[in-house]
């Protein structure tokens, strides 16, 4: 069944085309990542699943309704749909038990009483129990990170989007953020990454998007994309990231 | 502790050189006022008229009774200062078409009120409203002159939390759509509450000032300290009560200033 899908998408910033007609299926219980240059549109086309950038032109259907219908109010949309960003965005007057109650409190009317055993519950599963009470300047770029999953995850999304969510971590606390896609990935999530982590995106992706100028310029399994791509646009991206940094 | 190194005897050097220039240098400018300006011709007049200990000492409890007066003007105008400032920022970012009256007449008063002098709109409100010919209690100048800095400084108030909501990075809003929050509970629970935080020093700054133009509300009518030190003033043919007011102002003013700047030193460096 699919649950999330893109029809032609296109998005322009000014006179900028930052998508330029994407189509893409994202099924129930499927792990996808976006690979590509800064720039080819990963992130922009993140925020379009999520509602929070506005699309030109094309379709988005979530189990078949069109969500990217002009003036549709995108609310009860985006509440099942996470999303995990790169500078990690936890709001910082709020310790992290609190950042991660708010939206479930105030979108889906739910108590502290009755979310305390649940969030309880998240913050254990992810090894952060002794820093709920912590505020987000006292806790390191992973825990933030983590925090920042724990709150998309507590508003029980059937879709998480992720973008780029390692990339401002330090090398050494990339793991532990990984070490939770993982876990996620091991309960049947529906996970869309952007992601420059191409070992990790070989290692769980069951596709890989190759996108480059806006356009899906090669999708497939990553044996596929990684052993023999056959565009030669994938093949200079991957022979370029690969040569820096793969060694991890 | 090992030897001081190389660079750090230097630099105890050149500290310890500059602190010696200053030092002379501000011995210097104060001996040459002690020395010089009693040697102008009307010193001696000047002193009489505005230093004198003795006018002093008669008129400073006086002074400091009716200060009391500006504290209690201050007091019960600063948090509806505060509140109509907030409502009024808030309105100033309000998206939706119907309520486009509401943000038109936001932006014009914070215009206006800003573009006026406090003493003109002290004048208009203090003696125009009171002109309509109100029965007691409600041409009382205390209501009309306090609605009038009201009015002004919401308007100032209003343009500092605008620039602080303005200020909040736009990825927090990101983060609290993409939780499904709706506009309305970003703005509460997400921005406002870091926004506010963020110009509490520059609204203390606000405040510091609102404090001395209470004053000017003597202008139409109240007996508050700057009034009282020129009924004493008259009394006694003497400027020194004017001198023991500003003393007052000081008092609170300067502890005042030097406490927003403290706040605004600890905002600047959590932000860098």
């Amino acid at each position: 069944m699919p649950t999330l899908s893109l029809h032609d998408v296109r998005k322009s910033f000014g006179g900028n085309r930052v998508l330029d007609g994407i189509d893409l299926t994202v099924r129930t219980g499927e792990m996808i990542c976006l690979i590509g240059a800064s720039g080819s549109g990963k992130s922009t086309l993140l925020r379009c699943m999520n509602l929070l950038e506005p699309i030109d032109d094309g379709r988005i259907l979530l189990d078949g309704a069109d969500i990217s219908e002009p003036g549709l109010d995108p609310q009860p949309i985006r509440a099942r749909i996470g999303m995990v960003f790169q500078s990690y965005n936890l709001f910082p007057h709020m310790s992290a038990l609190d950042n991660v109650m708010l939206a479930p409190r105030r979108v889906r009317g739910l108590t502290r009483e009755a979310l305390r055993g649940p969030c309880a519950a998240l913050f254990e599963r992810f090894g952060l129990s002794d820093r709920m009470a912590h505020y987000p300047d006292q806790l390191s770029g992973g825990q933030q990170q983590r925090v920042a999953i724990i709150r998309a995850l507590a508003m029980e999304p059937e879709i998480m989007l992720f973008d780029e969510i390692t990339s401002a971590l330090d090398p050494e606390l990339v793991g532990e953020v990984l070490d939770v896609l993982r876990d996620l990935r091991g309960t049947g999530m529906t996970m869309v990454l952007a992601t420059h982590e191409m070992g990790f995106a070989r290692d769980l992706a069951d596709r890989i998007c190759f996108l480059d100028q806006g356009r899906i310029c090669e999708e497939g399994p990553p044996s596929e994309i990684f052993s023999r791509p056959r565009e030669a646009r994938t093949r200079a991206f991957l022979s370029r990231v690969l040569q820096g940094g793969m060694a991890g | 502790m090992s030897a001081p190194t190389r660079r750090q005897i230097f630099e105890t050097r050149q500290r310890r050189r500059a602190n010696g220039i200053a030092a002379a240098s501000t011995c210097a400018v104060l001996v040459s006022v002690v020395l010089l300006v009693p040697l102008a011709p009307g010193w001696e007049a000047v002193q009489r008229s505005f230093f004198n200990a003795e006018v002093f000492a008669n008129t400073f409890p006086g002074l400091l009774n009716a200060f009391l007066l500006d504290v209690a003007i201050f007091a019960w105008c600063a948090p509806l200062i505060a509140a109509l400032g907030l409502l009024v920022a808030l309105a100033r970012d309000l998206r939706t078409p119907a309520l486009y009256p509401v943000r038109l007449l936001a932006i014009a008063y914070t215009d206006v009120f800003r573009g006026l002098p406090v003493i003109l709109v002290i004048y208009l409100i203090g003696f125009g409203i009171p002109g309509l010919g109100l029965p007691r209690p409600w041409n009382s100048p205390y209501i009309w002159g306090s609605l009038a800095l009201i009015l002004v400084y919401a308007a100032y108030v209003a343009e500092v939390i605008r620039s602080g909501i303005e200020s909040i990075h736009q990825s927090q809003r990101a983060a609290a759509l993409s939780l499904g929050l709706s506009g309305a509970d970003t703005m509460r629970f997400v921005i406002l509450p870091q926004a506010l935080r963020r110009v509490v020093p520059a609204n203390m700054n606000l405040f510091v000032a609102l404090q001395k133009d209470v004053a000017l509300l003597s202008f139409i009518g109240p007996v508050e300290i700057f009034r009282q030190a020129g009924v004493y003033k008259s009394l006694m043919a003497n400027f020194t009560p004017y001198v023991g007011a500003a003393i007052i102002f000081l008092a609170i003013t300067i502890p005042a200033t030097r406490y927003a700047d403290y706040l605004m030193n600890i905002t600047r460096r959590t932000q860098s």
